[in-house]
C-alpha cells in the first residue's frame, strides 16, 4: 500500500460509505457532551421519535454555565444564581438521564471541561474518532484520535446515526524542529503558527503537527497545541502515538482494560504518518526561534512576540487586513508602536481547555511561588480543568502557592474563557488570559484579552504588566512528562 | 431542512473580515434551549450602543446608527455580503439560527469557516464563495444603488446581477441536492442503518476496547 498520513488512516479506519459526490459517512467512536450545544439535539431526537444509536459511546458534563465559587458550587445546580444558565444545565442533566447517556453531573470530582475530562479519563482514546459540539474538539487530536468539533444538527445526526456527514480534508504538516527555548512552552509554539499561518490558514486542512519539538511535549503540552488547531482555521489538529501517548492513558478509567491492552498497543503503534506519505501543505518553523507570544488584537493571528512592539497598521498586507487592524488597535485601547511589555493590566485568567490541566497550573505556580500579585491586578484567577486536576494540584500544595500570591483558586468549569457564568471582564477591562479566543466581548462585554501561556500570564499577574519571562527567576518544568 | 431553489432578494454588506460566531451571536444568547428567537440579538455588539442581554425587549434598546443593518436602505435584506474567513471560531449553531431568524437565507464571501459552513447547510443557508475581486465588485455595486438585489438561482448555479450579468457558482452536489429538496439528512442516514451496523461490528471485532458495553 502506498504512504499514508496518519490522518488518511483515521479517515480510512472509519469511513462507512461514500458517494460519488465525495461525501462520506464516516462512524463516530466518541461523542462528547455539554448543556449549551446539546439542548436542541435532545430535542430534535424526541420530536423525531428517535433513540441514541449507541448509549456507550456518549459522556457527557456540564462546563460552561458552572459557577466556579466554592459558596455558590457548593450548592449544586441551585448555586447558578442565573436561572437561564441553570435551566440549561438542569436540561442536560434530564436529557442524560431520560436518554440513559453516562454524565459527570456538577458536583461529580470527574466534572470539569470536557476536553479536560474526556482525555483525563481515558474516554479519548488512539484510533478513535470523536467529536463534540464544540470547536475546540481539535483538543482530542493529541492522542492520534480524528476529532473535530459539530454543530447541534450534527450532535443530533450523531446521537440518531452513530455517523457524520463528512468530507475528507486535505493534509498539511506542521513541523517544529529543534529545541524551545526555556520558559517557552507548547502555547507559545501554537500562537506562533498561527501567526504565521493565520486564522484562515488551516480552513480545509487537517494539521499534523511533527518535529523534535512536538515529540519532546508532554501529552498536556501536545493537547494545548491541538487544542488551538481551530484558531488556525483547521477543524482537526493531529500528532502520532508514540511513548508518550501510551504511557499516559495506561490505568485510566476508560482505557483498554489489561486483557485488551497489548492488542491496543499493537494497533496504536499503527498510527503514525507513513514515510514518504504526501502532504498538501507544509509548514516548519524552529522550536529555538520561538519566544513567548502575546496577542494584541482580537484575533489569535494578531500575536507578536514579547520582546516586540504593537504593529502598525500601515504596514498592513492589504486594506482589508490594515482595517481590521485599526478596528483591533481601537478595541484594544493601544497604539501602534507600543512595547508589548509597557500594556498594564486589570485582571488574570489561567484556565480554559487551552490551558487548565495540571503541567500548566505547575508552571504558573513555579512562577507564582513566594512573589505577590502587583496592586493594579483587581484579580487574577486560576480555574482547573477537572475536579481531578483540581484534587492533584491541591495534593502538591499548588493551591497554597497561588493563594499566598494573591490569586483566587476556584472550582473547575469554562469560567472567563467565554464568560457564560459570572466570571467575566468589565468593559474595557483588560486580561492575561491562558485561553484561546481574543475576539471582541470573548470575555465579557468590551474585555480586552491577551492570549499568552501560563507562565506568562503568572509573571504578568505578578508584574502587573507583561514581562518576559525568560528572564524571570524561576524553574520551569521540564517538558518531558514525568 | 428548509428547502432553498431560488431567490431575489435585498443584499446588505457587512464589510468586515474574520466575523467569528461570537460576533454573530455572543455568548449570553446562547443559554436558551431554543432554535428559534436569536433574530433580535444577531450581531448584537454592532447592533446595538449598549450590552444585552437574554429574554430582554430589544425594542427600547439604543440602536447603533453606524451599523449597516440598522440602515434604512437594507430593511428586509435578505442575501448578506461578508469579506473572508466569515463564521470563524466557535462551532455554535446559533450563529446560523440566528441569520436565519433574522431573515438572512444566503451568505456570499471570498471564504468561510469550516464548522460554520456545514452549520448552515443544515438550516437551509446557502453559502456562496467567490474569489475575492468578484465579492469586492458585489460590495461596490451593492454601497453605490440603493435597493441593490441578486437573483441567486441553486439549481442554474447563477446569481444574477441587477444590470444582467451573470455570475457562477460552486456547490457542493449533495449539499445542494438537500438544500434543494429539502433533505432530512438524519433520515437519510439511517436508510443506510445496515452498512453502519455491518461497520460496527466489524469495528467492534478489530478493536473491541472502544466499545465499554462488550
Ligand atoms: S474552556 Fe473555553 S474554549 Fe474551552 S470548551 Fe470551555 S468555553 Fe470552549
Amino acid at each position: 500500500m502506498s504512504s499514508r498520513t496518519l490522518y488518511d488512516k483515521l479517515w480510512a479506519q472509519h469511513l462507512v460509505t461514500s458517494r460519488d459526490d465525495g461525501s462520506a459517512l464516516i462512524y463516530i467512536d466518541r461523542h462528547l457532551l455539554h448543556e449549551v450545544t446539546s439542548p436542541q439535539a435532545f430535542e430534535g431526537l424526541r420530536l423525531a421519535g428517535r433513540k441514541p444509536w449507541r448509549r456507550d459511546a456518549n459522556l457527557a458534563t456540564p462546563d460552561h454555565n458552572v459557577p466556579t465559587t466554592l459558596k455558590e458550587r457548593s450548592a449544586g445546580n441551585a448555586g447558578i444564581l442565573d436561572s437561564v444558565s441553570r435551566i440549561q444545565v438542569e436540561t442536560l442533566d434530564a436529557n442524560c438521564e431520560s436518554f440513559d447517556i453516562e454524565e459527570f453531573r456538577i458536583n461529580d470530582e470527574r466534572q470539569g471541561i470536557v476536553h479536560v475530562v474526556g482525555p483525563e479519563q481515558g474516554a479519548t482514546l488512539p484510533g478513535m474518532t470523536v467529536v463534540c459540539g464544540d470547536s475546540h474538539t481539535a483538543t482530542h487530536g493529541a492522542f492520534a484520535a480524528l476529532s473535530h468539533g459539530i454543530g447541534t444538527s450534527e450532535v443530533e445526526h450523531v446521537l440518531a446515526t452513530q455517523c457524520l456527514i463528512a468530507q475528507k480534508m486535505k493534509n498539511m504538516q506542521v513541523r517544529v524542529e529543534g529545541k524551545l527555548g526555556l520558559g517557552v512552552t507548547a502555547k507559545d509554539i501554537v500562537l506562533a503558527v498561527i501567526g504565521r499561518i493565520g486564522t484562515a490558514g488551516g480552513t480545509g486542512y487537517a494539521i499534523e503537527f511533527a518535529g523534535s519539538a512536538i515529540r519532546e511535549l508532554s501529552m498536556e503540552g501536545r493537547m494545548t497545541i491541538c487544542n488551538m488547531a481551530i484558531e488556525a482555521g483547521a477543524r482537526v489538529g493531529l500528532v502520532a502515538v508514540d511513548d508518550n501517548t501510551i504511557e499516559y492513558l495506561r490505568g485510566r478509567p476508560y482505557a483498554p482494560s489489561v486483557e485488551q491492552w497489548p492488542a491496543a498497543v499493537e494497533a496504536w503503534r499503527n498510527l503514525v504518518s507513513d514515510e514518504g506519505a504526501h502532504f498538501d501543505k507544509v509548514v516548519e518553523l524552529d522550536a529555538a526561534e520561538i519566544e513567548p507570544q502575546v496577542t494584541w488584537g482580537t484575533s489569535p493571528e494578531m500575536v507578536v512576540n514579547v520582546s516586540a512592539t504593537v504593529p502598525d497598521p500601515a504596514g498592513a498586507s492589504d486594506e482589508t487586513v490594515e482595517r481590521g487592524m485599526k478596528r483591533a488597535l481601537e478595541y484594544m485601547g493601544l497604539e501602534a508602536g507600543q512595547k508589548i511589555t509597557d500594556i498594564q493590566l486589570d485582571k488574570v485568567f489561567i484556565g480554559s481547555c487551552t490551558n487548565s490541566r495540571i503541567e500548566d497550573l505547575r508552571e504558573a505556580a513555579k512562577v507564582a511561588r513566594g512573589r505577590k500579585v502587583a496592586d493594579n491586578i483587581q484579580l487574577a484567577m486560576v480555574v482547573p480543568g477537572s475536579g481531578l486536576v483540581k484534587r492533584l494540584a491541591e495534593a502538591e500544595g499548588l493551591d497554597k502557592i497561588f493563594i499566598e500570591a494573591g490569586f483566587e483558586w476556584r472550582e473547575p468549569g469554562c469560567s472567563m474563557c467565554l464568560a457564560m457564568n459570572a466570571d467575566k471582564l468589565g468593559a474595557g477591562e483588560r486580561c492575561a488570559s491562558t485561553s484561546n479566543r481574543n475576539f471582541e466581548g470573548r470575555q465579557g462585554y468590551g474585555g480586552r484579552t491577551h492570549l499568552v501561556s501560563p507562565a506568562m500570564a503568572a509573571a504578568a499577574a505578578i508584574e502587573g504588566h507583561f514581562v518576559d519571562v525568560r528572564d524571570y527567576d524561576y524553574a520551569p518544568a521540564a517538558t518531558m512528562s514525568a | 431542512m428548509k428547502k432553498f431553489e431560488r431567490l431575489d432578494g435585498l443584499v446588505a454588506p457587512l464589510d468586515r473580515a474574520n466575523v467569528d460566531t461570537d460576533l454573530i451571536i455572543p455568548k449570553q444568547f446562547l443559554k436558551s434551549i431554543k432554535r428559534t428567537g436569536f433574530g433580535p440579538n444577531l450581531f448584537d455588539e454592532l447592533r446595538y450602543l449598549d450590552e444585552g442581554y437574554p429574554g430582554q425587549d430589544t425594542s427600547s434598546r439604543p440602536l447603533n446608527p453606524d451599523f449597516v443593518l440598522n440602515q434604512s436602505r437594507y430593511q428586509g435584506a435578505q442575501v448578506l455580503l461578508a469579506r473572508r474567513n466569515f463564521g470563524c471560531g466557535s462551532s455554535r449553531e446559533h450563529a446560523p439560527w440566528a441569520l436565519d431568524d433574522f431573515g438572512f437565507r444566503v451568505v456570499i464571501a471570498p471564504s468561510f469557516a469550516d464548522i460554520f459552513y456545514n452549520n448552515s447547510f443544515k438550516n437551509g443557508i446557502l453559502l456562496i464563495t467567490l474569489d475575492e475581486a468578484t465579492v469586492e465588485r458585489l460590495f461596490q455595486e451593492t454601497e453605490a444603488s440603493e435597493g441593490y438585489r441578486l437573483d441567486i438561482d441553486l439549481d442554474a448555479q447563477t446569481i444574477t446581477t441587477p444590470s444582467g450579468d451573470v455570475i457562477a457558482f460552486d456547490a457542493d452536489p449533495f449539499r445542494k441536492h438537500c438544500l434543494l429538496e429539502g433533505l432530512d439528512d438524519i433520515g437519510l442516514t439511517l436508510e443506510q442503518s445496515g452498512a453502519i451496523r455491518d461497520f460496527e461490528s466489524r469495528h467492534r471485532a478489530a478493536q473491541p476496547w472502544l466499545f465499554r458495553d462488550a
